[in-house]
């Protein structure tokens, strides 16, 4: 019988979740028949696609912080604690701060990731990132004092957030210099680990004339080694050297321990069946977004649309009835092409992406999505 | 059947990945490796054939040897 559910993180997917649940179980919630439980170490919810506009002046990263308890339905508990393990024999989880073991019938793994930027040597000291709220103001101080020399964005590790966020970054910052008056100054690279510019061929089929019409130089099968930030070099295990004088790195990233200590997959990401999103190492466990290695982008998207597949799953599950939804794999991005004008794709397991030509329409598409974003978290949208 | 005899040191089983996955598993791999290990790359997707010889073809590592008798592909790499 399934009548505790936890959610571990209140990142997109989780949210979505607890919201999507306490809609559609909202009957059994007020009957006292079902809980729902929302774990988060932050009482913010945080929207990190605002994170790739704050280097430019565009965005603060409070933009992207909203306290989760005005975004989560009232029939959710929210608890803000750290999870510190996962009993998936015992079906419970140990708290930080918490009185005693939380326990499950039905536990999803909601965690997203984590940056990695220590496992190559120099990265941490010498790159500058857009994937964290500090790394991008750090980063915005390093480009407003930029006006002449060479920046390489290294992919430095997959799969990662966001994956079309590299091709925005370089996009947005020709045009960003070419405003400014200063991009015959300003050398850019662009490197990635394999033999292209991104992971998806049909993708990286419509980048790469985009990058040479712009005049983005191109290194790929780069997989960055090591930086030496006092030689200001990026050295890839290919043998290739770079001189930089700003490196915006994307570093390699993690699940959170507390999944693998579980044993629920490798680096914190948690095996799973890439249909149901059931984990394959344990009973009563679904992961979703970021958490889940379905193969498929590391994307809000993704979680999004996870997330209410999970939550269809559930809701037949305490029904007592078999529960029948599964994932296709449905991904939906916007590309940005430029400070003013961006891309669109939307693919699944079996159709592969086919990028819309880039328009001014498609950018503003992308800027309202990201403020009607926080429709989606409460479940509206 | 495969009448490869090569005993690989590790294996990663990147079946059931997108691309780039199974070649970045094997990156991964190669990484923490070392000279002389054979890793064993087992991929479902056909793109890994051309992936995985040209990566290979950029480093001193060595493609021994790639199965193809099954559904899925065994690319067997030696480290340098």
């Amino acid at each position: 019988m399934v009548r505790r559910v936890a959610i571990l993180g209140g990142g997109t997917g989780g949210t979505v979740l607890a919201n999507d649940l306490a809609d559609r179980l909202a009957a059994e919630i007020d009957a006292g028949d079902v809980e729902v439980t929302l774990i988060n170490d932050d009482p913010d919810h945080v929207y990190k696609p605002v994170w790739l506009y704050v280097p430019f002046g565009q965005r603060e990263p409070a933009d992207g912080r909203r306290p989760l308890r005005e975004l989560v339905d009232s029939r959710v508990d929210l608890v803000v604690d750290r999870v510190t393990a996962i009993d998936t024999d015992g079906k419970e989880l140990s708290l930080r701060d918490g009185p005693g073991p939380l326990a499950y019938d039905r536990l999803v793994v909601a965690t997203g990731s984590t940056l990695a930027p220590a496992e190559v040597p120099g990265l941490a000291e010498g790159g500058h990132d857009y994937y964290s709220e500090s790394g991008a103001l750090a980063l915005r101080e390093e480009l407003l004092s930029m006006t002449e020399g060479h920046l390489v964005l290294s992919v430095v590790g997959t799969p990662h957030m966001c994956p079309a966020a590299p091709l925005e970054f370089a996009f947005m910052a020709d045009d960003w210099f070419r405003e400014r008056g200063l991009r015959e100054d300003v050398e850019i690279t662009y490197t990635y680990p394999i033999n292209r510019v991104h992971g998806n061929p049909h993708v990286s089929e419509w980048a790469e004339p985009i990058m040479a019409e712009r005049g983005v130089g191109v290194e790929t099968f780069f997989n960055a080694e090591s930086v030496d930030p006092e030689a200001g070099t990026i050295a890839s295990m290919e043998g290739t050297e770079l001189d930089y004088d700003l490196l915006v790195g994307i570093p390699p990233h993690r699940g959170v321990d507390v999944v693998e200590e579980a044993g629920l997959g490798d680096r914190g990401w948690v095996d799973v069946d890439k249909r149901t999103l059931e984990a394959d190492r344990a009973d009563g466990v679904y992961a979703i977004g970021d958490a889940a290695t379905t193969g498929v982008p590391k994307a809000g998207s993704v979680a999004h649309y996870q997330a209410g597949v999970v939550a269809r799953r559930i809701a037949s599950e305490v029904r007592d009835r078999p529960a029948t939804a599964t994932y296709d794999g449905k991904t939906l991005c916007f590309i940005e092409t430029g400070m003013d004008s961006a891309s669109f794709v939307e693919f699944d397991y079996e159709n592969p992406p086919s990028p819309a030509p880039a328009s001014e329409k498609l950018h503003w598409s992308k800027l309202a999505y990201n403020e009607s974003y926080w429709l989606t978290a409460r479940g509206l949208l | 059947m495969t009448d490869i005899d090569i005993e690989p040191t590790d294996t990663v089983d990147a079946r059931g990945a997108a691309c780039p996955g199974p070649l970045m598993d094997l990156i991964g791999r190669v990484r923490s490796a070392s000279p002389g290990d054979v890793v064993l790359l087992l991929s479902d997707n056909d793109q890994s054939l051309t992936d995985v010889s040209e990566w290979v073809d950029e480093t001193d590592n060595d493609l021994l040897a790639v199965d193809e008798t099954g559904d899925e592909y065994g690319f067997y790499v030696e480290v340098a």
